[in-house]
């Protein structure tokens, strides 16, 4: 399904697969008309997505038919073995994970996992984890470090379950808990934030040696539908409160936040999930490559170093 | 009638009658209703002396209330925040900011410092929730982060007071990385054994309970105070059900197992010093009695029993 502001290009789309559908059963030379057109949609596209506000991007990285992280997972590794459970109290479905090869090294990833579909939507709790899903993240994590193995972990959550049964099985603690877990870990880490990177539920995976980000990702502090609750007491304003939040994977990477951009294909890459999902797995082997050289307490020193320097003040001179 | 029914039927008034006929002496306890002495509620810590309520705590009582008389120096205050996203709601952030600057005199909402208590060199962070509702963005994780640098140099057990709604909007996902730089910090004191100790006061929630707060060596929390991930408005509106009696209090997540114990402030300074005694193995200090100067209570002008009317 089209985005509002995609719209115009959709219908160009179709209208060029009319004429080309036209051209084949009458038999009627159409190429020119045609040519035209597709050079029209050509500008249409770069037009629209050199421009794009930031809100229209809050709306990319939530589109429907934008890659998942099993998405990912299925199409960049190999040998995917997820695993299940918290062993301590349940399968918290919002985060997937497990053994895979990534061009034949193993790995642990972890991913947070939206559905594709209302059903699937349901069942996985819309992304937004319970403290059993950051728990069984930090299971694999363990894993992961036990056994000297990468971790790659890819992020798309609104942000952790806001519910009643999540707060009294300690929501706070269990981030918190991943966040530390993340800073001691022994192995590469490697954070891509692929949709959604919604607050302290985002984080509580995101803490890695590099911090990756696709071009129409977001990643903030809060939702603009909650900041706009808050600042205007109004969710409707969360146009404004995601202009106001420099969310997008530009901005991020002003602030150092994150350490690369990774292009998505024209139109985003729900329009060409192959090139996205390549794109993503060449950066991931250039810094595994990286890091693969360091050794465990260079990788701890490493991954503190790039979260020490972030944060933007300035020094009061006496 | 008994006279001192009587009394409570009639308690002195707040904010009757002229305001230099009855200056602030009187304060009304939010949670029991009973008239408090002012002066009495500061010598009490603040503490409700009818029903135990804890008042909000100036950051400046509350370090009085902990160490170990004039041995408090600041160390934090030698940064200020800028405005790195230039954001603007319904005003301006560095208009925000000059507000809570001059409310409080601060920088942030964090005041660290060395101190002792009880003789142990010990660390402070303090958090102000007047400043922005304790919010945490660059300069407050800074200074936390700092604080745990210097704590593990110096060779300090350090104290977390925290008071925070979390995370700052107005500084986006600089406030976000905070989380995560802080926690990085503790690693050094944890491998020299130093003890971390944090006390959830209200409120403790967002972004600030989901990190630092939360990964004490030992956590303690002020009755009745709110903690928790969620804020209780956004928990109403996402699962559409009244939220039961008590959720998200120091009392629940101590019976849900989530804090070492609910404590009275009253009794932090002297609970506090041993925990970190024992914890350093060192032999039990004498902690002294806390003495907070104040004139006895007087009644209000204009006789016992109040103005009427
Ligand atoms: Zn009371």
């Amino acid at each position: 399904m089209a985005l509002e502001f995609e719209k115009p290009i959709t219908d160009l789309e179709t209208r060029i697969a009319e004429l080309k559908t036209y051209g084949v059963t009458s038999a009627v030379d159409m190429t020119e008309e045609i040519a035209l057109l597709e050079k029209r949609l050509e500008r249409l596209r770069l037009e629209t997505f050199s421009t794009l506000t930031r809100w229209q991007r809050v709306q990319l990285a939530r589109a429907a038919g934008r890659p998942t992280a099993l998405d990912y997972i299925a199409n960049i590794f190999t040998d995917y073995q997820e695993l299940h459970g918290d062993r301590a109290y349940g399968e918290d479905a919002a985060i997937v994970g497990g053994l895979a090869r990534l061009e034949g090294r193993a790995v642990i990833v972890i991913g947070q996992q939206k559905g594709r579909d209302t059903k699937e939507n349901i069942a996985r709790n819309f992304g937004m984890a319970h403290p059993e899903g950051f728990r069984k993240a930090m299971r694999l994590m363990d894993m992961a470090d036990k056994f000297g193995l990468p971790l790659i972990t890819l992020v798309d959550t609104p942000g952790a379950y806001p519910g009643i049964a999540a707060e009294e099985r300690g929501q706070a603690w269990l981030i918190a808990q991943s966040i530390q877990k993340m800073t001691r870990l022994r192995v590469p880490v490697i954070c891509t934030v692929i949709g959604e990177g919604g607050s302290g539920g985002a984080l509580a995976v995101a803490v890695g040696n590099r911090v990756l980000i696709l071009e129409n990702a977001v990643y903030s502090t809060i939702s603009p539908e909650s900041c706009a609750a808050i600042i205007w007491r109004d969710a409707k304003e969360a146009e404004k409160a995601a202009e106001a939040m420099k969310l997008t994977a530009r901005d991020l990477e002003k602030f150092n936040i994150v350490d690369q951009v990774i292009t998505e294909p024209k139109g985003g890459a729900h329009n060409d999930p192959e090139a996205a999902m390549q794109n993503l797995k060449t950066a991931l082997l250039e810094h595994l490559a990286q890091l693969e050289g360091l050794d465990e307490s260079a990788l701890i020193r490493d991954r503190a170093a790039r979260f020490r320097k972030l944060g933007v003040f300035e020094e009061i001179s006496a | 009638m008994t006279l001192e029914r009587f009394f409570r039927r009639r308690p002195p008034q707040q904010k009757e009658g002229t305001s230099d006929d009855l200056p602030d002496l009187w304060g009304k306890c939010p949670k029991c209703n009973a008239q408090v002495y002012n002066k009495e509620l500061e010598q009490n810590l603040r503490v409700c002396p009818t029903c135990g309520y804890h008042h909000r705590m100036p950051v400046k009582k509350r370090l009085e209330g902990l160490v170990d008389a004039g041995t408090f120096e600041q160390t934090s205050g030698k940064i200020r925040a800028t405005d790195p996203l230039e954001f603007v709601d319904t005003e301006p952030y560095t208009a925000r900011l000059e507000r809570s600057r001059k409310k409080t005199g601060r920088e942030g909402a964090v005041v660290a410092g060395r101190a002792t208590m009880g003789g142990l060199k010990v660390m402070l962070c303090v958090m102000d929730f007047e400043f922005n509702g304790g919010s945490m963005g660059s300069v407050e994780g800074e200074e936390i982060t700092r604080s745990m640098e210097l704590a593990a140099s110096e060779h300090r057990a350090l104290i977390l007071v925290a008071a925070s709604g979390g995370a700052r909007m107005q500084e986006g996902a600089l406030s976000l990385m905070q989380m995560a730089k802080t926690t990085f910090a503790l690693e050094e004191l944890a491998s020299l054994r130093l003890p971390y100790i944090t006390v959830l006061t209200d409120p403790t929630t967002g972004g600030v309970a989901a990190s630092f707060a939360a990964i004490g060596d030992v956590v303690i929390a002020e009755p009745d105070a709110l903690i928790g991930f969620a804020g209780q408005r956004v928990i109403q509106q996402t699962v559409r059900q009244n939220l039961p009696e008590g959720f998200q209090r120091s009392e629940f997540y101590e019976k849900k197992g989530f804090i070492d114990a609910v404590i009275d402030r009253r009794e932090h300074r002297e609970h506090l010093t041993q925990l970190i005694a024992m914890l350093t193995n060192q032999p039990r200090p004498e902690v002294t009695a806390l003495v907070i100067q104040a004139d006895p209570p007087k009644p209000p002008r204009g006789g016992l029993f109040g103005r009427r009317g």
